[in-house]
């Protein structure tokens, strides 16, 4: 609608575009040489262009790619005039005319200043090389002269040098005749000088003098005065070797004064070997001393009671160091000393370190002998610490000498003795800790024994604790033994990394000779108690033979896997060889406990059967009155039999039953029994027929399994009462065939029978097992009864219940 | 090769008493005594048909009352000793007596073993060995292998030396010995050594064994303790005469050198119960027979303690004749001790075992419930001890 203004609008920005391309490529040659600008901004933007221009970026900023920076490579000012055109009102548009125009004016002034600058520049550098050209010109003119001077020198030169070389041709023969004369006179002055070297006890240089000599003199020992010479040399050395080797013997000089006389005997051509022999002996001799006195420490200790830790100690600080003191100056002298000339084709180092080796194994033997008596001395098995401490420091101390002493034996020997004192007291540990088992048994018993004086009552609740204070015990003491043990592989103890205490002594010796034999120990000496005490009158007492049967067994549970993860975890055992399983052991312990769960209900099982014998045995069933009473053995085999009970209770658990037992109460059995007794005897009774006794009976045998008496029992409370009340029961029966009865001896055996069934059937497992051997037992009694008539079984129960 | 199945003979009373025949060397033959208070007691007579693998069985009468032990004469087969229960004035007392078999009970048998068991001969009577003054009689021995004119009875705690005069007729105490010591001791049981010139007596009371010398009725040895328990029987090894064999209420059979008295050469504990007879096997004396409560009987093979603890011994001619049977040997391995076999067909507790006096492989076993089993050897070891 305003086409005038559209128009103005272009023309405008025709012209501002214009100004603006002209703008870009001023700034692109804008140099350094811009004049500052006032403006702070701007001369930061100048600088930031120019570095764009010569293409260094400044570090990290990434070039505008916005086609409307200005100042940005990428700038078309077809899009910014767009942009401006669409964003800005006409009155920006106006400003902003304005301001570019004013900036291309304040550049085009600042173009103008750099092109006048760079113009004056260039005329004072065309000044400057004009000069340069005057000034070579001189100088090659210099040069010309220069050489012309230096051909004249040589020739010169060469014409002197011509003239003087026959003069110099005598000069040197002169200087070669005095020489010779030189050396002559030394020859002449020798004697002189060596005997004055002798008076000084300077013998080094003697013999470098001497050394230096000996060839001519040799040489040309033909001719009278040099023999003369040679001769009067060869008496002053000998004296002096003769010197050397007085002191050499002496040996009380000091180890430097040794070597240098060594040294020099040896330059002497005196025989390395016999120098060896004495330096050895005489070193051998000090150090016996030191064993000597050794020795005699030992025998103190016996007496002093000095620990092994200070012996070892005086050990190490005198014979040891004393040792390789030896070893090293005798190193020095022999064998690591450079020899030069013909010494070092006598092999004298081979020959040498041979004598050496001899040397230290003979001392280290007696060394070690002694150090061996003294560990065996060692028999305490308290503190294991001084122990090891010793063993560390007398393997520590012999490694110098494998240092000193590359091929030696003496370290893996020494090592040995370590391993043997090791092993040693592994078994010294195992006899220990079976001692306390030992000693821990006879408190246990003696714990038993005496409460049972005073009161019977207190015995039995201390079973739980006297189980559980024994088997910790046990544990505790092993598991100190285990920590001393330990200390022999700690890891500041130099021979702990050794193979043997890395594998064998973890494995064989601590795993198996200490824990494992241990444990078997236990089994051992528990099966013991079996038998020994099964011929001989039986001296275990039974609580005994129970706690230890609950200990193996606890044993087979838990304990035996608990110490044996603690022995590997401890020792960090790697089983190259093998070793005995978990399971066997807990095998072997099953085996144990089983064996002495047998035994006791064996045992006890004797005590009531015993008891129910004596009593069958001295009646006179014939002769006896009529039952009144339940007889008072009956009584008391059930009240051992309830005693027993608890002392089982104490430590297994209950066991089950046959599933009747829960509702089988004392009334419903008492029927039970009535009615099948009646039904069993009552033909038996009548003389008429005899076999029908025995028929009902093998017919019950033929559908009830067959009864072991002595057989193995379950580890809980039901089997093992089972067990003791089928032992006694069948005693009764068997004792009962024996004899002969009279009528009221029949019913005394009834009365004693119901009694029994009252009392017996809630401890076992299946009461019928009770049933049947009762009613056995009272069937024989009416088959061994000459007037067999039963009593009435309401007469029975009425006698019962009373007693 | 399969062994003969046992054969079982059932009495109709319960019974303890078992013997083998011993002067009868033909015909395989046990003597069985019943325990009955209330009827007559029988003696059973029991023929085994090894061929036929039959029994025939004859029956006499024993009035004189219930039979505790039996043991027939060495010299004449129709002679047998007894020990019964008289009950008189209300006292039972044990008492011996020498019988006679009627001489028909062997025909009579044979033709009609029906009438036999109806009509039932008696036992001839031949003479009592009066104990009245002594107390009962726990068992009677015949002098092994002797003419039948020497019987040892064993009454409470005597020993008493019979001589049978006038074919044992009459019989007279020649000479007798009494244990003394504490309490009230009783011999349960004895057994007459066949060795030194039948001079020697071993008797068990209590836990103890004892040896006695017959020429002078004196104590030579006593092994105290042998058992834990009770003693029940006792058996001398045919062959060894210092070798002895006891069992007892500790389960346990044990082998005794009587020269070392303090430890058994050798304990067994197989039997679940008492062990109540022990018996070696008269010819092969590695083969073992105990009878026990737990009504089991178990054969045990001794070899180590045995006569011939290297099994047979083979002739040096035998050998180089046949190298076949010699690495045969090879790989036989020798016998160990073992038990060869448990025998459960009793169910009653078994109190007697008895090798049969004809047939080395064959033996008896009497229960209380009546019941008597044969049984042989395991053919497969019989062999092995032959061959």
């Amino acid at each position: 609608s305003f086409p005038g203004i559209t128009a103005i609008q272009r023309q405008r920005e025709t012209h501002i575009y214009s100004g603006w391309s002209l703008m870009g490529r001023r700034l692109a040659c804008l140099s350094a040489t811009t004049p500052p600008d006032s403006d702070p901004t701007g001369r930061r933007q100048v600088h930031s262009m120019l570095k764009l221009y010569y293409g260094m970026n400044e570090e990290g900023k990434v070039e505008s790619l916005d086609p409307c920076d200005i100042n940005g490579p990428h700038f078309d000012p077809e899009v910014y005039l767009n942009k401006l055109r669409k964003e800005c009102s006409l009155g920006e548009l106006m400003d902003h005319e304005s301001c570019t125009v004013k900036q291309i004016r304040s550049l085009d002034s600042d173009m103008q200043t750099l092109v006048y600058e760079n113009y004056n520049k260039f005329i004072s550098a065309t000044d400057t090389i004009r000069k340069m050209k005057n000034d070579f010109k001189k100088m090659e003119d210099e040069m010309d002269c220069l050489s012309a001077n230096m051909a004249a020198i040589t020739e010169f030169s060469a014409h002197i040098s011509g003239t003087l070389q026959d003069q110099h041709a005598q000069i040197t023969k002169l200087s070669g005749v005095h020489t010779l004369l030189r050396k002559l006179q030394f020859l002449f002055e020798l004697p002189a000088r060596l005997n004055k070297c002798l008076e000084l006890q300077a013998y080094a240089q003697a013999v470098s003098a001497h050394r230096r000599a000996r060839c001519v003199l040799q040489q040309y020992s033909h001719m009278p005065s040099f023999r003369g010479i040679q001769d009067d040399c060869h008496v002053i050395m000998e004296q002096l070797a003769q010197q050397l080797r007085q002191k050499f013997r002496d040996g009380g000089s000091s180890a430097k004064d040794l070597s240098e006389c060594v040294e020099l005997l040896l330059q002497l051509d005196e025989p390395a070997e016999e120098l060896c022999d004495k330096f050895l002996s005489h070193a051998q001799s000090r150090l016996e001393a030191d064993l000597q006195g050794l020795e005699a420490e030992l025998i103190d200790s016996l007496v002093t009671d000095t620990d092994i830790l200070e012996f070892i100690d005086r050990g190490c600080n005198e014979f040891v160091s004393n040792l390789c003191l030896v070893i090293a100056s005798y190193q020095e002298l022999f064998i690591n000393h450079p020899q030069e000339g013909e010494l070092a084709s006598k092999k004298i180092p081979e020959m040498a370190n041979g004598k050496l080796h001899v040397f230290v194994d003979t001392l280290a033997a007696r060394y070690f002998s002694l150090v061996e008596r003294r560990i065996q001395e060692e028999k305490g098995v308290g503190d294991n610490s001084l122990l090891v401490r010793a063993l560390d420091r007398f393997h520590r101390r012999l490694q110098a000498i494998s240092k000193l002493l590359p091929g030696s034996a003496v370290p893996s020997q020494g090592t040995e003795i370590v391993v043997r004192a090791a092993r040693e007291r592994i078994k010294q540990y195992l006899s220990a800790l079976q001692t306390f088992y030992h000693d821990s048994l006879t408190d246990v018993r003696q714990a038993l024994a005496a409460p049972r004086g005073a009161t019977s009552k207190d015995a039995t609740p201390s079973l739980p604790e006297l189980l559980t204070s024994l088997s910790n015990f046990i544990l505790n003491q092993l598991k100190s033994v285990l920590a001393s043990v330990h200390l022999f592989t700690a890891k500041d103890i130099t021979f702990s990394n050794k193979p043997y205490f890395k594998g064998e002594f973890c494995s064989q010796g601590v795993r198996e000779g200490l824990v494992v034999s241990f444990i078997k120990f236990i089994c051992q000496s528990s099966r013991q108690y079996c038998e020994s005490a099964g011929d001989r009158g039986g001296s275990t007492p039974p609580a005994l033979l129970l706690l230890l049967s609950r200990l193996c067994l606890d044993y087979e549970t838990s304990t035996i896997s608990y110490i044996l993860t603690l022995t590997d975890e401890q020792f960090l055992v790697q089983h190259h060889t093998p070793v005995t399983p978990v399971t066997a052991l807990c095998a072997e312990a099953r085996e144990a406990a089983q064996k002495l769960l047998n035994h006791y209900v064996k045992v006890q099982g004797l005590i009531i059967s015993q008891m129910l014998r004596k009593s069958v045995e001295t009646r006179d069933w014939v002769n006896t009155i009529e039952p009144r009473n339940v007889r008072a053995v009956m009584k008391r085999v059930v009240e051992d039999t309830t005693s027993i009970d608890v002392q089982v209770g104490l430590l297994y658990e209950e066991g089950v039953r046959k599933a009747h037992s829960s509702d089988s109460s004392k009334r419903t059995f008492s029927v039970y029994s009535s009615s099948r007794q009646q039904i069993r005897y009552a033909p038996s009774y009548t003389p008429s027929a005899p076999m029908d006794t025995s028929l009902l009976s093998n017919i019950h045998k033929l559908f009830s399994e067959r009864i072991d008496i002595f057989s193995p029992v379950e580890f809980n409370k039901v089997s093992v009462l089972t067990g003791i009340i089928k032992i006694s029961l069948k005693t009764f029966l068997e004792c009962v065939r024996l004899r002969t009865f009279g009528r009221y001896g029949l019913q005394q055996i009834q009365v004693d029978c119901h009694y029994l069934q009252m009392y017996l059937w809630r401890f076992v497992s299946d009461e019928n097992l009770v049933h049947f051997l009762l009613d056995e037992i009272v069937g024989s009694a009416a088959h061994r009864c000459l007037d067999p008539s039963p009593m009435e079984q309401s007469v029975i129960e009425v006698i019962c219940e009373r007693g | 090769m399969e062994d003969d199945a046992p054969v079982i003979y059932g009495l109709e009373f319960q019974a303890r008493a078992l013997t083998a025949q011993t002067a009868e060397t033909d015909a395989i033959r046990f003597v069985v005594g019943t325990q009955s208070l209330k009827f007559d007691n029988q003696i059973h007579i029991i023929d085994f048909d090894d061929e036929n693998n039959m029994i025939n069985k004859s029956v006499l009468l024993h009035d004189a009352g219930e039979i505790w032990h039996i043991s027939g004469s060495p010299a004449d087969k129709a002679v047998l000793t007894t020990c019964y229960s008289k009950t008189s004035e209300s006292r039972v007392l044990t008492c011996a007596a020498v019988w006679r078999m009627p001489p028909e009970w062997e025909s009579g048998s044979h033709e009609s073993p029906d009438d036999s068991s109806n009509n039932p001969q008696t036992l001839e009577l031949l003479c009592h060995l009066d104990n009245t003054t002594h107390g009962s009689v726990a068992c009677v021995l015949w002098e092994p292998m002797g003419d039948g004119k020497r019987v040892i009875s064993l009454a409470e705690n005597h020993v008493l030396l019979w001589d049978l005069q006038e074919s044992s007729t009459k019989a007279t105490i020649s000479s007798s010995a009494t244990l003394e010591g504490k309490g009230q001791l009783k011999f349960t049981a004895g057994k007459w050594s066949p060795h030194h010139n039948s001079t020697q007596l071993a008797t068990a009371n209590d836990t103890a064994i004892r040896g006695w010398d017959l020429r002078s009725m004196s104590q030579i040895y006593c092994i105290e303790s042998a058992h834990g328990q009770l003693v029940r029987d006792l058996d001398f090894n045919p062959n060894k005469q210092y070798y002895l064999a006891s069992c007892g209420d500790d389960c346990k059979v044990k082998f005794w050198d009587v020269r070392h008295i303090n430890e058994p050469v050798k304990c067994l504990e197989e039997h679940s119960h008492w062990v109540w007879s022990v018996r070696y096997n008269h010819s092969h004396d590695q083969l073992l027979l105990t009878g026990s409560s737990d009504s089991r009987v178990i054969l045990s093979n001794m070899v180590s303690i045995s006569s011939e603890p290297f099994g047979h011994l083979v002739d040096d001619d035998e050998l180089s004749d046949n190298e076949e049977s010699q690495q045969e040997d090879k790989g036989k391995e020798p016998l160990r001790d073992s038990i060869i076999a448990t025998y459960e067909e009793h169910e009653d507790s078994v109190y007697a075992v008895e090798w049969s006096a004809a047939d080395p492989w064959l033996f008896a076993s009497l229960s209380y419930d009546g019941r008597l089993v044969i049984n042989r050897v395991p053919r497969a070891l019989k062999y092995r001890i032959l061959l």
